[in-house]
């Protein structure tokens, strides 16, 4: 029993904390439909600016830093396919090797940071709990807080007139374009937004983990659209808020799956192939339906030509 | 209104695709003008709408709206003025999204920060219902939903909330059903009446060329061939139509859709 709490509270917490780079990813991939391919150097990005940040003794700048990173970041990606005429999957990939250095840069020239003794956001939760029957989760609290504020924040914003705009982009740019709103404006307010959360998804996971190395967020754009179909695939219609809430339960299923994998005994590092095959699954599992009535007539109609 | 002088454009120069679209075109449109275009495939109609919109910038002459020089104007801005319907009924809306959200971005009330009013849900629950197509009561639906005269109903009316200074439609009944068709017609004769709009029709129905709004152009080769409004156009036969093109044009009338009854 006691092994059963602590697996779902390890998959909770993790999976709140990426569940912050999954909703970055409905905002961009699901809304906008740019799939953003500096995700994994924007998480990275987040996770050390918050790091220095911290650790020069400012917990709480540390996130508004490391969200400040991550937008910076989505400005370049943005400007790179709307300004300058890189296709949309080559600016996130040229940004993401770009951000390797900075990172390390930004890490005083080394891959590693060790925050051990470091006051983080989750240490000053954990001081103001101290004594109360909610002391031991002061992590779960502070990420659930964190995913709380970005789900009300994305199903206000997505209703405004901006939200709107931002949505048809990836809907139907042709309209948006006739409704007198510029696509390149909401191109790049929407991920200059969507990897404002993922920076603070990776600043929340190196705090939580009280460290961070280069490869914190390598892997992170599969994982987080892992979760993402996975959520899709319990809340994929309705409202925005239900969506929201269902990306978030995709991060956490996910994550839930991951760590009862791991107990029997499947090697951690398999979690990329696994989440690799998901997105596999999830995206070309429709395509794949669809052909296959197709499919069957062409093999049926060979076999029948074969009998004549 | 409108005046269009000396529009030339040439796509692909200097490759065996040459392809000069507008060739000195001039036209002057005036307010409340409905001018109904026809014309042979590839007379260049619809790059007359896309360089009148924006799509295209034209490689010399000059567009002037309402006084105002919108020849180096980008598309988006003006899409303010101009409202313009396409052939293809998904063109005009968002399939993923609601009526009510794409009739909100239609109309652009409030600030960017802004969701939908009441007051706005009230003014399109009544637009809806003079559709008469009882979208007024499916307004959370995504549009993906409703048929093609549906969405194109809906696109006229997103075209036409804020009422433009011009409104473009590019065979915008085309691609509907002919019962669909007369319908959307039918609603959009009336808006434009309604609201004394000013509008260029481009039609491969030559009786309709001719029997709706006030004027009647005939477009080959880039250029305006023929031009007739008033008493004149009152007598103007579809026959006349076709022997005024073979005069202009020195050809017969080629469109594979073109409907001579």
């Amino acid at each position: 029993m006691e092994t059963v709490l602590s697996l779902l509270e390890t998959a909770l917490e993790l999976g709140l904390i990426s569940s912050l780079t999954v909703l970055a990813l409905f905002l961009s991939y699901s809304m906008l439909n740019v799939c953003d391919l500096s995700t994994d150097g924007c998480f990275t990005l987040g996770a050390s600016v918050g790091a220095v940040v911290a650790i020069s003794g400012h917990p709480y700048l540390a996130i508004v830093a490391a969200m400040a990173a991550g937008m910076t970041s989505g400005l370049v990606t943005a400007l790179l396919q709307t300004k300058f005429g890189i296709d949309s999957l080559l600016s996130g990939i040229i940004v993401n090797t770009a951000l390797y250095s900075v990172n390390i840069a930004v890490m005083g020239n080394s891959s590693l940071l060790n925050m051990n003794k470091t006051e983080t956001v989750f240490t000053k939760m954990k001081s103001a709990l101290e004594g109360t029957f909610l002391s031991g989760e002061y992590r779960l609290i502070v990420a659930l807080i964190a995913v709380a504020a970005v789900v009300v924040f994305l199903s206000l914003f997505l209703r405004t007139k901006l939200g709107l705009a931002i949505r048809a982009t990836g809907n139907n740019p042709d309209m948006v374009r006739s409704s007198s709103i510029n696509p390149v404006v909401t191109t790049i307010v929407g991920l200059c937004i969507a990897n404002a959360f993922t920076g603070l998804s990776g600043c929340l996971l190196a705090q939580s983990q009280k460290g961070v190395n280069i490869d914190i967020g390598s892997g992170m754009v599969t994982i987080a659209l892992a979760s993402l179909l996975v959520g899709r695939a319990f809340l994929g219609r309705g409202k925005i808020a239900v969506r929201a809430v269902g990306a978030v339960l995709g991060a956490f299923v996910f994550r839930l799956v991951y760590t009862v994998a791991l107990r029997f005994d499947m090697p951690a590092f398999m979690l990329k192939l696994v989440s690799s095959v998901i997105v596999i699954i999830a995206i070309s599992g429709p395509y794949l339906k669809k052909q296959y009535p197709q499919l069957k007539r062409r093999l049926t109609h060979k076999r029948a030509k074969g009998v004549q | 209104m409108l005046s269009l002088s000396d529009l030339k454009i040439t796509f692909n120069p200097g490759t065996p695709d040459e392809k000069t679209a507008l060739n000195g075109l001039s036209l002057e449109v005036k307010k409340g003008d409905f001018i109904t275009i026809i014309g042979a495939n590839g007379a260049g109609k619809s790059t007359l709408f896309n360089v009148i919109a924006g799509d295209y910038l034209t490689d010399s002459g000059s567009i002037v709206l309402d006084g105002e020089d919108i020849t180096f104007k980008p598309s988006h801005k003006r899409s303010k003025t101009i409202g313009r319907i396409f052939q293809d009924p998904m063109r005009g809306s968002a399939p993923g999204m609601s009526i009510e959200e794409n009739l909100a971005l239609a109309a652009g009330h409030g600030g960017w920060l802004s969701a939908v009013s009441k007051a706005d849900k009230k003014l399109f629950r009544e637009k809806l219902a003079e559709l008469g197509m009882g979208l007024e009561d499916r307004m959370s639906h995504p549009v993906g939903l409703l048929s093609g005269g549906q969405r194109q109903a809906l696109t006229l009316l997103m075209a036409t909330i804020n009422p433009p200074k011009l409104l473009l439609l590019d065979e915008h009944t085309a691609a509907l059903d002919p019962g669909t068709a007369e319908k959307v017609l039918n609603l959009t004769v009336k808006t434009v009446e309604e609201g004394k709009l000013t509008c260029l029709m481009i039609t491969h129905n030559m009786q309709s060329a001719l029997e709706l709004g006030n004027r009647t152009v005939m477009m080959a080769d880039g250029n305006i061939i023929y031009d007739v409004s008033g008493n004149e156009r009152k007598n103007v036969t579809v026959q006349n139509l076709l022997e005024k093109f073979k005069e202009a044009s020195g050809k017969a009338l080629d469109n594979d859709r073109m409907l001579l009854t």
